[in-house]
């Protein structure tokens, strides 16, 4: 499946072991998070790079305390519409401190880039390399945010209160200007 | 009122484009129907019946008369000529095609409008006491915080494909008018032990196929604490809502399984790590807000303005339209009108494009340029001089906006029904103006006096038929449309939820019902008590056995 990172199509070194076969021998394993809980101390022990894929069921807390042996999580999205994993990559970087790659695998689709890339997803596996051109400009279409989230755009709340002569471009109208403004 | 800055209005903007380029990928194969349907969803743009529907957000129910002729416009220009003002204080537009809807949402954006989350698994418009800022009886002002709410949930990162839709409304009153527990989140404006103003927060109400009363889960709030707490509840629902099957998705079924204590320990848990952070809300933000909702310049006037009371005794019918649609204004001399969109035989919310115009140039004229929708259908002009007032009367009479039925039998809550909804069991329009026609003589609709009445098409539960003192509820029974009667809802700060009478009755006799369950009201009423009181007093049965004594 190709690979989003930085907007551009990006190798990627990962190789994900089957659920029930034997755990092949690479520098950057994968594994879904059954596999992690029944084998932990074996891969622990590993000399290659680990990753661990959660099912949308499978909240961050179950791997919080792994998270500095992990170079990559990767989330499900089942469907597109099923939007556990936003909360979850949220947690992941602003609670559990997680700064590695974090890859939104599954039904990842051009039009939930912005608000992935938002919640910390950095990587994004696709079906179709033709979004990784899409990518930047799915990002550009919203240029403001109002919240405050884990990819530290300023909100407009605060770039209000940093215009230095009040609200902006349009300030707040007096009483008086209202009924000037609109009435006859 | 709130006026976006350069920051919403580039919002808003992208928000066209981006909508814009959806719909060219919708319309070149880009995009599947599936892929499409979520986004256009979260732009309001639904498939019904016969054609898509657009729905368009109304803020708080907050409206200047500059928008209201942009909607009168868009309604001539792109629909019918007209639009249907819903319960959740929107508009929509039933007969929009696909690719003009970007040009329709551009021209909203002009003036300062837009569609964004009116339909979807999102936040949805917030809504709030339509008489907020104006009212006598608020502490303050909710329209601040719902904008500031509006501003949050806009476009909110994570949140945009919750388990189901969710809904917010607020209320500064003591009497509750924006129905808070009816929501997936209700806030109340409340004062403390020490005078401090806060926030009383309810979670997990909601109608449709399972009705609830929103439950507490928390008492005070301070104003600095409202969007972490929001969160905090989004955050915990978003995980744990239901996702397998859309008829348990809402918060309620969660908060119903778990149980309020453990819903507001996870609650309080999660806010543990977000509060005093980056969501707090610091005074000059909440001050910058504030500033665009000051009070207009009032006029110093005395109490009671004594021409009306001379206009009252000399017309009667001046008089009976002042008894049902004034509203207590907190400026002495001033007064609340809301306009009854619920004529003799007419569709209930809806207003023609003329009919908006006349109420926009009513309020340039007499009433700072401001209009509210009322959740039950109805639009208000917010601050009339009460010596005005006959002049506003005449004005809205010429243009058969001057029903003098505003909280009376015949100010019926209806969704579109089986005419437009393609999720519809029955009609609920025909119904509704069978009613107000069978309930036209005005003196008889006074002397039954305060009562609801709702209708929903299905079981979804637009019209609030649950909540509705007397409720409707189209159903479906082998290919024949039936209408299933509950009794003693109500959606105020007492809100409870209606029971059912008995078996459902046909479209023959669904309106003969209605008259009876009014008619045992009468006999049974004492002391002038209005529907509720009574009902609470006596309960099901004396209706029931009316209802059904002669079957
Ligand atoms: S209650 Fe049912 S019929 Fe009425 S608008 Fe809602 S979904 Fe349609």
């Amino acid at each position: 499946m190709p690979l989003i990172k930085d907007g551009k199509i990006a190798q990627d070194p990962w190789i994900e072991a089957a659920p029930d076969a034997a755990l092949p021998d690479v520098d950057a394993l994968l594994v879904p998070y059954a596999v992690w809980h029944e084998h932990r101390e074996t891969l622990m022990k590993r000399n290659g790079r680990l990753g661990v894929r959660l099912a949308a069921d499978q909240p961050p807390q179950l791997i919080a305390g792994d998270l500095d042996r992990l170079d990559l999580v990767a989330l499900e999205f089942p469907t597109f519409r099923d939007g556990r994993a936003y909360s979850y990559a949220r947690l992941l970087r602003e609670r559990y401190g997680y700064k590695k790659e974090l890859r939104a695998v599954g039904n990842v689709l051009r039009d939930q880039f912005l608000f992935m890339h938002r919640c910390g997803f950095d990587a994004y596996a696709v079906a179709d390399e033709n979004l990784a051109a899409e990518w930047s400009r799915a990002l550009a279409e919203i240029s403001v945010v109002y919240q405050p989230s884990t990819d530290r755009r300023r909100p407009i709340s605060s770039l209000r209160r940093r215009t230095p002569a009040g609200p902006g471009a349009a300030p707040a109208p007096k009483s008086g200007e209202i009924v000037s403004s609109w009435a006859y | 009122m709130y006026r976006y800055d350069e920051f919403d209005q580039t919002l808003v903007d992208d928000r066209v484009e981006q909508f814009r380029g959806q719909v060219q990928r919708r319309l070149s194969g880009a995009l599947t129907e599936e892929q499409f349907r979520p986004l256009r969803l979260m732009n309001g743009v639904y498939l019904q019946l016969h054609a898509y529907m657009l729905r368009v957000a109304i803020p708080y129910g907050v409206l200047s008369t500059r928008q209201l002729r942009k909607l009168a416009h868009i309604a001539r220009r792109y629909d019918k000529g007209y639009g249907h003002f819903t319960t959740r204080q929107n508009i929509q537009y039933n007969w929009p095609k696909l690719y003009e809807v970007p040009d329709i949402l551009a021209e909203l954006a002009e003036v300062e409008m837009h569609a964004i989350q009116t339909s979807g698994n999102c936040i949805r418009n917030v809504t709030a006491d339509q008489f907020a800022g104006v009212a006598a009886d608020e502490i303050e002002d909710p329209r601040i915080y719902a904008e500031i709410i509006r501003q949050w949930s806009t476009l909110h990162p994570e949140f945009s494909f919750l388990p189901r839709k969710f809904k917010i409304a607020l209320t500064a009153a003591p009497h509750d008018r924006a129905a808070i527990k009816t929501h997936d989140i209700g806030i109340g404006m409340v004062k403390n032990a020490e005078g401090e103003t806060g926030f009383e927060i309810f979670v997990g109400g909601g109608l449709g196929r399972t009705p609830v009363v929103a439950k507490r889960v928390r008492g005070f709030l301070p104003k600095q604490h409202l969007l972490s707490y929001l969160e905090a509840i989004l955050r915990v629902y978003n995980q744990l809502g239901q996702r397998n099957n859309i008829y348990k998705a809402r918060i309620k079924i969660l908060v119903n399984q778990v149980g309020i204590e453990a819903f507001t320990a996870m609650v309080e848990e999660e806010w543990q790590h977000l509060k005093d952070d980056a969501l707090d809300l610091p005074a000059d933000e909440i001050a910058y807000i504030k500033s665009y909702f000051a009070p207009p310049s009032y006029e110093k006037l005395e109490g009671e303005d004594a021409s009306l009371a001379e206009k009252r005794l000399a017309e009667p019918a001046f008089a009976r339209w002042l008894l049902t649609s004034l509203q207590p204004h907190k400026a002495p001399g001033y007064a609340i009108v809301t306009i009854s969109l619920k004529p003799d035989g007419g569709i209930p919310g809806d207003a023609t494009a003329e009919q908006m115009e006349a109420v926009a140039d009513l309020a340039d004229r007499y009433s700072f340029g401001e209009v509210r929708v009322a959740h039950e259908q109805n639009l208000v002009l917010t601050d009339v001089r009460q010596r005005d007032l006959h002049a506003v009367w005449q004005e809205l009479r010429r243009h058969g906006l001057a029903a003098p039925n505003v909280g009376l039998l015949s100010d019926i809550i209806a969704c579109p029904g089986l005419d437009y909804c393609s999720l519809a069991n029955a009609r609920s329009i025909p119904l509704a103006q069978q009613i107000t026609r069978r309930f036209a003589d005005l003196d008889r609709l006074h002397h039954i006096g305060k009562i609801t009445l709702n209708i929903s098409g299905c079981i979804n539960a637009c019209g609030h038929h649950h909540v509705g003192n007397i409720g409707i509820l189209g159903v479906d029974k082998k290919g024949t449309e039936f209408y299933q009667v509950t009794l003693g809802g109500s959606a105020d700060e007492n809100t409870s939820l209606g029971e059912i009478v008995g078996p459902a009755f046909d479209e023959h006799h669904v309106v003969d019902a209605v008259e009876t369950v009014v008619n045992t009201y009468l006999e049974i009423r004492k002391n002038g008590e209005d529907f509720i009181t009574a009902y609470r007093r006596v309960g099901l049965a004396p209706f029931k056995e009316t209802l059904y004594a002669a079957h």
